[in-house]
């Protein structure tokens, strides 16, 4: 069965292959991705199935082929409880992105239309996106070190182009900034891979793994912990070495945020997970606080920032961050339990922040904007599937009980409280307590964002088209005189749009128009008013003055996420029970 | 027996999961008569789950109580890498009295809600969320795993949210169902820390193995883990000084406020006290911190209803001053007295609810000076929710009676033996007598001012309420009653009030009634259908409302008489009982002498000076604004700003800085072979030094 596992990267990099022959209509490039990504989405289910759930420790599956004999490289794959999650999660997220990009009508770049091919170059993204795939699933699979390195490569550069072509207005910006941030982390991470190498003369993750940092002295350890540390803490994001992630979202296109959201971080705590702590035992206790520490940091700073953002996606980049913070927390403890719910946010949060990108970006699509004030409220009137879905994404996302997203933080948590023997008590309570402040700020943000988003009494925001075609900078000025005209909004975010709607109230009939200096207007109406005049206008697809809901091909990505984040926020030993054998493994614990 | 359990708690779940998706099915069919098919479809999946759910648990209870006490049972056992969670549940005769109060009252606010919410086009989703809130509480009530309780617990939390937010058109009560689940989330944060010491130290999560444990445990940490999960039980019951959610909760419709914020949810806490007895009788100094949280909660928030206007803010105010009284009965180590306390309460308040719904429903208003005299008009709820009141003054022989006289009797025990040291146990009884005359005192207000005298308004009901201007505005002819009846202020004191004098035509719900959005924002327009309260004539609610109230009388009345046994004490303390009798009565005296002088006005107006800051419940909101609301949101700007300049700041002044070293080195290739050259011989000359000083 060993086949499927190189079938799982040959499929993708085939399909994308056969897309160089220049042929066919929209029809055809539709049938083709979904075809190529279902069928490798298959594959993992094969995969899964074939590892069964004995919960015996090891690598299943593994192919090991000589690639480089002179250099001791190894062509080396394998799966475990610890990859096959990440696996599945990438191949299916691939797999609803593709379905997502099949949705009829819409304006976004990110789209597969039925005939003609459009100006949004259709063909390249599914290439670019099969090469992603290719790429991540490869640094899941991979048990060489030098191997996973080069899979950790292929990844940037569709990304990168995923950024810079499929973008909106600030795109080239977020996607040098990406490209060079994550370059330069990986330099290091290259370094701290080299360093292992020619300490200990192999390559071979299994056999370093089951080392345990034998032969390593404990300096060397904690030199190439920091080193392969700081390399996937850039990807993962952690605090401060996070700001790519913001822009690279707020610009990426809706599947480009899915995807680098749901997998790409991923691939930095996989690392923690399969390298850097395995390996390097010794380095990782002695780095583990300063680790936590981070993590905490990101929490709490990642949670602030949320409630002062005013942009939907921007806000889940930053609570991205907060999250991966308990991951990292989870590491930090070198705990089973800790490493348990490591592995068990990942899955989670792919699960539950892709589905809030895929909602903002049905948002964004819909409004012609993720601001939030310029959203205006009401939305589970206007479209309540959509505000439903919003609902629940942010509810799993705060952490609920009974949804994915509790169990890993609540296990990070417990993590923290009993850290390995070695650190210190009372600073991983420290952690723990300030995670538990970091989950009220959580709730607090989604909270508040839905109230401003989804409830109160909805408003017509009108978009000029001027205004879409301005870049981030104007934008922001045109936000701006917007807040200069209601005056006092700032001193309370919860206040903002009530003062708003106040606002409008005092003038009575006439619409509160803004336009600023560069000639961007932005209108915010009161539906009576819109309904008049501008039910044909701005950038929200109008179609007869109305918004669809949500479209039966975004129901059919969505669906099967809300799904799982029922099914492993009720079950979590579904995963548990895949990751608990492989972590005692990996701590070389019993 | 296991089995029947898992059924009792199952039944709403999968009531839910049906009413969520199969309520509308088939879809696209929205508006108008299809609309009250799904609401009919939805009451039929919400109330029939209910009433088989609500049989189970009679039996359950049945069984339980008369014979084989304890029974567990675990379904699976979940490893977490550290100590397991055993999915299980439990049945004793505690958990299987609360069931049934839990069962029952979630049956009668069912059937209640089919009248009260008829027409509203969000019933389906309502009547879904009380269905999974039932079932949440229901496994909090059942759980052998203190973890499992804990999921219970939160999901009860996002069910509050969901339904105090029901009315989302405004924002109000959008902020309200905010503030619930954070506060609450605050507490809950102690409460899964306060789980994580005693299952540590324990060795296990399952409670009973946590319960036999106690006495191997240090002090330091059972008193450790007990403050922590007071923390839980401060937010759930809103207690002092997590206690500012639950008067701003009753921006919901009333009869959640009745299930959840009277009757059930909140009384979780004091369950869980109760549950975890045997630990909390372990940690003197909790109990200690408990009386007096518990001594200034109830006076204080008995003082408040004193003075609200807000016919519900007075019931909200009365919830945490009765919740503080099983606290109280709970620190003095009585929790047979807490839990009869916590199932006549559940009965009565949630039958003074339901009963003031109707009075709201008829009346068009939250505020009591827009009732008074509807005695006569309605006849069978001034006989319910005057057995309602008299079970909340503890008067004889209504069930309140029997178990605040268990209450009182175990708090005057408690001086002068028992686990709480002297000061505290003295302040508690002193707090729990003079709580007795407030009571009376503004039971007897609230009585008085709704149904005796002369009705204040004039048969207008939209003009007592914030909304006058929208009011007034709202005559399109489909929309006769668009006016919000259920206005649900939840600050008197609102400046939403001044607004509505800005209000023009465009704004509010005559902009509704012409949009085309797929959700009227005026959702309880039918409520109105049929009371014809503009022509002044008000009559009784439907009868699916009716029943229930009638049907919550009943153990209101007769509930004592059975729980005097359960209590575990022998009959009733006539010293005791004859004292609180007698301070009630003076209460209500007084506030009956007031009230004689002019029924007109509020008797509350001889408090004085003291009036305001008691309807501000002493700003203790005002005062968590400016302690911890402001400050954070400072904090989060401060943090977006410091990501923006320093953080990113440097990444990008990296990159400046790479560009003009870049633009300085390339200052050197200048194009001039010259320089090149002697630059060459100048490093040729330094090497040559070198290795000749250096060699």
């Amino acid at each position: 069965m060993s086949w499927v596992l190189v079938a799982l990267l040959v499929v993708p990099l085939a399909g994308a292959l056969m897309l160089l022959v220049p042929y066919g209509k929209g029809r055809l490039l539709r049938a083709h991705a979904l075809t190529v990504s279902g069928v490798t989405f298959a594959l993992s289910l094969v995969a899964a199935v074939a590892y069964g759930s004995d919960g015996a420790v090891g690598m299943r599956l593994v192919t090991d082929l000589a690639w480089v004999p002179w250099l001791n490289l190894r062509f080396h794959l394998g799966v475990d409880g610890v990859s096959l999650p990440l696996v599945v999660l990438t191949t299916l997220l691939t797999f609803l992105c593709f379905v997502y990009m099949c949705r009829e009508g819409g304006n976004g770049p990110d789209r597969l239309p039925r005939g003609e091919l459009g100006p949004g170059r259709p063909r390249a993204l599914v290439f670019t996106l099969l090469l992603l795939e290719v790429g991540v699933v490869g640094t899941f699979l991979a048990l060489d070190l030098l191997l996973f390195f080069v899979f950790f490569e292929v990844v940037l550069i569709p990304m990168y182009f995923v950024i810079a072509i499929w973008g909106g207005h600030a795109r080239r910006a977020a996607a040098n900034k990406f490209i060079l941030y994550t370059l330069l982390g990986s330099v290091v991470l290259l370094i701290g891979l080299l360093f292992v190498w020619a300490r200990t003369g192999t390559l071979d993750m299994v056999a370093l793994a089951s080392a345990h940092g034998a032969g390593m002295p404990r300096s060397a350890q904690t030199l190439a912990f920091v080193a392969i540390g700081v390399g996937l803490a850039v990807k993962t994001p952690m605090w401060p070495l996070h700001t790519w992630l913001p822009a690279a979202h707020t610009e990426a296109p809706t599947v480009g945020s899915v995807l680098l959201a749901g997998v790409l971080l991923k691939m930095g705590t996989y690392g923690f997970a399969r390298i850097a702590i395995p390996i390097l035992p010794e380095g990782a206790a002695a780095v583990a606080p300063w680790l936590g520490a981070f993590a905490v940091i990101g929490i709490v700073y990642g949670c602030l920032a949320c409630l002062a953002q005013r942009d939907l996606k921007r806000m889940i980049a930053y609570s991205s961050i907060g999250h991966m913070g308990f991951v990292l927390l989870g590491f930090a403890t070198l705990t089973p339990v800790g490493l348990n719910a490591a592995l068990f946010g990942n899955i989670a949060h792919g699960l539950i922040t892709a589905l809030l990108f895929f909602v903002v970006g049905g948002i964004k699509e819909r409004y012609g904007t993720a601001d939030i004030p310029a959203l205006g409220g009401g939305m589970l009137a206007r479209l309540p599937h959509l505000a439903s879905l919003l609902t629940f994404a942010c509810v799993a996302s705060l952490g609920l009980p009974g949804l994915a997203g509790f169990w890993g933080e609540m296990l990070a948590l417990l993590g923290a409280f009993d850290p390995a023997p070695g650190l210190s008590r009372p600073l991983f309570l420290t952690f723990m307590v300030l995670g538990g402040i970091g989950t009220v700020l959580t709730a607090a943000y989604f909270l508040v964002m839905l109230s401003r988003v989804t409830h109160g009494r909805p408003t017509e925001t009108v978009h000029a088209p001027l205004l879409a075609a301005v870049g981030p900078a104007e934008t922001r000025e045109a936000v701006a005189a917007a807040e200069r005209v209601t005056e006092k909004v700032t001193a309370d975010a919860e206040q903002v749009v009530e003062e708003t709607m106040a606002g409008g109230e005092d003038s009575g009939p006439v619409d509160t128009a803004v336009v600023d200096d560069t000639g961007g207007a932005m209108a915010r109406r009161d539906t009576e008013g819109a309904r008049g005049s501008d039910s044909s206008g701005g950038g929200g697809r109008a179609r007869g003055g109305r918004v669809r809901d949500v479209t039966p091909h975004e129901l059919a990505a969505w669906v099967p996420l809300v799904v799982l984040i029922l099914l492993f926020g009720l079950w979590p030993k579904a995963l548990l029970s895949l990751t608990d054998p492989v972590v005692h493994g990996l701590l070389g614990a019993p | 027996m296991i089995a029947v359990t898992a059924a009792v708690i199952l039944l709403p779940f999968l009531a839910a999961v049906a009413g969520l998706l199969g309520s509308r099915f088939p879809r696209g069919a929205r508006g108008g008569a299809a609309d009250l098919a799904a609401n009919r479809r939805a009451a039929l999946i919400a109330i029939v789950p209910a009433v088989l759910s609500m049989l189970l648990a009679l039996w359950t209870a049945y069984v339980s109580l008369t014979g084989t006490g304890v029974s567990t049972g675990t379904l699976d056992v979940i490893p977490t890498g550290s100590l397991p969670i055993s999915v299980g549940l439990l049945v004793d005769p505690l958990a299987a009295s609360v069931a049934v109060l839990v069962t029952v009252v979630a049956l009668a606010v069912q059937v209640y809600s089919v009248g009260y919410l008829a027409g509203d086009r969000r019933y389906p989703s309502y009547s879904a969320f009380i269905s999974l809130f039932t079932s949440a509480m229901l496994l909090v009530v059942h759980a052998a795993d203190l973890l499992v309780l804990y999921v219970g617990w939160e999901v009860m939390g996002l069910c509050s949210y969901l339904l105090i937010g029901h009315w989302w058109e405004d924002r109000a009560n959008s902020r309200a169902a905010v503030k619930a689940f954070l506060v609450t989330r605050i507490g809950d944060v102690g409460f899964l820390f306060g789980i994580f010491v005693l299952g540590m130290a324990a060795g296990s999560f399952r409670i009973a193995d946590v319960i036999s444990q106690v006495p191997q445990m240090s002090s330091g940490t059972v008193v450790t883990a007990t403050l922590l999960l007071l923390a839980g039980v401060a937010g759930k019951s809103a207690q002092v000084p997590l206690h500012t959610w639950l008067p701003d909760a009753m921006a919901g419709p009333t009869p959640i406020s009745a299930l959840i914020h009277a009757a059930t949810m909140v009384a979780a806490g004091i369950f869980l006290v109760a549950r975890l007895h045997p630990v909390f009788a372990g940690a003197g100094p909790t109990l200690d911190v408990l009386a007096v949280a518990a001594a200034l909660g109830m006076l204080g928030a008995a003082l408040a209803a004193l003075a609200q206007d807000d016919l519900k803010r007075v019931l909200a105010y009365s919830t945490i001053s009765q919740l503080a009284y099983m606290a109280g009965a709970l620190a003095a180590g009585a929790d047979g007295a807490a839990i009869l306390h916590l199932i006549t309460h559940g009965a009565f308040k949630a039958l003074l609810f339901l009963c003031a719904g109707i009075v709201i429903h008829t009346v068009g208003s939250n505020l009591m000076s827009a009732m008074g005299g509807l005695r006569g008009r309605l006849p069978i709820t001034f006989v319910t929710m005057t057995v309602g009141f008299a079970a909340l003054m503890g008067l004889p022989p209504v069930s309140g009676f029997f178990s605040k006289d268990e209450v009182l009797v175990s708090m005057e025990r408690a001086l002068a033996a028992g686990p709480l040291t002297d000061a505290a146990a003295l302040l508690l009884y002193g707090c729990a007598l003079a709580t007795v005359a407030v009571t009376g005192a503004y039971a007897t207000r609230a009585w008085l001012r709704t149904f005796f005298g002369e009705r204040r308004a004039v048969p207008l009901p939209e003009s007592a309420t914030p909304h006058t201007g929208l009011a007034k505005s709202a005559t399109t002819p489909g929309f006769p009653e668009s006016t919000t009846p259920h206005t649900d202020a939840p600050e008197p004191a609102s400046p939403r009030a001044g607004l509505s004098e800005l209000a023009t035509p465009h704004t509010g719900p005559s902009v509704t009634a012409h949009t085309d959005s797929p959700e009227p924002t005026t959702p309880h327009t039918d409520l109105f259908g049929s009371a014809p309260s503009r022509t002044g004539g008000l009559r009784e609610a439907p009868a699916t409302m009716l029943w229930p109230v009638i049907v919550l009388a009943v153990p209101t009345l007769l509930l004592g008489f059975t729980g005097v046994g359960f209590a575990g004490a022998a009959d009733v303390h006539w010293g005791t009982a004859a004292l609180s009798v007698l301070l009630a009565l003076l209460g209500a005296a007084v506030v009956y002498v007031v009230w004689r002088g002019a029924p007109l006005a509020d008797p509350a107006r001889v408090l004085g000076p003291f009036r305001v800051p008691l309807e501000r419940a002493f700003y203790v909101d005002s005062l968590y604004r400016a302690l911890f609301v402001l400050p954070v949101l400072h904090l989060a700007r401060l943090v977006a700003r410091t990501d923006d300049r320093v953080i990113d700041g440097a990444v990008r002044g990296s990159g400046r800085a790479t560009l003009s070293l870049s633009g300085l080195v390339r200052l050197t290739q200048n194009g001039n072979a010259q320089l090149y050259v002697t630059a060459v011989l100048a490093g040729v000359l330094l090497l040559a030094v070198g290795a000749v000083v250096l060699g």
